[in-house]
């Protein structure tokens, strides 16, 4: 009995969503697939699994990241779902607690692989806003306000970015003291 | 051999490797070894084997079957970087001891 969701997270809220499909897990609601926005759930123990989101490097099928997530099954975790180079894992709550990073310097490189996923993005929609402006100013001026799309997207993923910039800071800070 | 600090995660997937081990098999020995305190996480302990495989401190053992888990295990050099770690950590715990001796516990 498949229980299908649909719900929207920003790439930078991975954290959030995470959470939630802890939370679900926890109400008996395991994530078995996703799609953009669509969240498959089966029937579970309640609190019988926790859920990581874990953005690769590359793409799940490059061999590279193979290696990575059968070294994950080796030792628990199993990938129920991925998305672009997002990967979902769960473990099963009785074989302790799940976490992918155990010292802050990985869990630094992980934000920063998030960070630069986004900031090519936010530069992109920055950059197609002013062309469109120009562009509609000459040519097309009733259709102006269309480049505020892409300055609302801009806007959105900065401050999606600082909030991971912020975390990253703070991780750099502890990392003066601690390993 | 350079003189910097080992990572707790590096010192313990070491003496772990005393012995061929998988990747599970290290995060078990790590806790084992440190009565529980210290939980390598998956993540954290891939990134450190292959930094370790490419310095040469461990290498992987020739499994028979290719489906096997993967073991892992010390090389010399790999042993010289622990035999140097003891030495720096038995000095912080003399300096440390000698000179707290008068704090209260």
């Amino acid at each position: 009995m498949r229980k299908v969701i649909k719900k929207f997270f920003w790439a930078w809220e991975y954290e959030k969503e995470e959470k939630w499909l802890n939370e679900m897990a926890a109400k008996g609601l395991a994530l078995v697939d996703y799609s953009f926005c669509r969240y498959s759930f089966e029937p579970c123990e309640p609190g019988e699994y926790s859920f990581k989101i874990q953005l690769l490097e590359h793409n799940p099928n490059h061999p590279e990241s193979e290696q990575y997530i059968r070294f994950m099954e080796e030792t628990g975790a199993e990938q129920v779902a991925s998305y672009l180079n997002w990967v979902y894992f769960r473990k099963k709550t009785s074989e302790g607690p799940f976490e992918i990073f155990s010292d802050i310097e990985s869990k630094m490189n992980h934000l920063i692989l998030v960070k630069k996923l986004l900031l090519p993005i936010g530069i992109l929609n920055i950059s197609v806003a002013f062309m469109n402006f120009v562009n509609l100013g000459f040519n097309a001026p009733h259709f102006l306000w269309a480049p505020f799309i892409n300055v609302a997207c801009a806007v959105l993923i900065f401050a999606g970015l600082s909030g991971i910039n912020k975390k990253i800071k703070a991780l750099k800070k502890e990392h003066n003291i601690f390993e | 051999m350079e003189n910097i600090a080992l990572t707790e995660a590096v010192f313990y997937i070491l003496l772990s490797l005393n012995e061929p081990l998988h990747g599970y098999g290290i995060m078990q020995n790590a806790e084992k070894l440190s009565n529980g305190r210290v939980k390598l996480a998956a993540g954290t302990l891939y990134g450190a084997i292959n930094t370790l495989l490419e310095k040469g401190w461990i290498t992987s053992v020739p499994g028979d079957s290719g489906d096997r888990k993967k073991e892992y295990v010390i090389t010399e050099n790999g042993k010289k970087a622990v035999l140097s770690e003891i030495e720096r950590l038995k000095e912080l715990v003399e300096n440390g001891e000698k000179l707290t001796g008068g704090w209260n516990k």
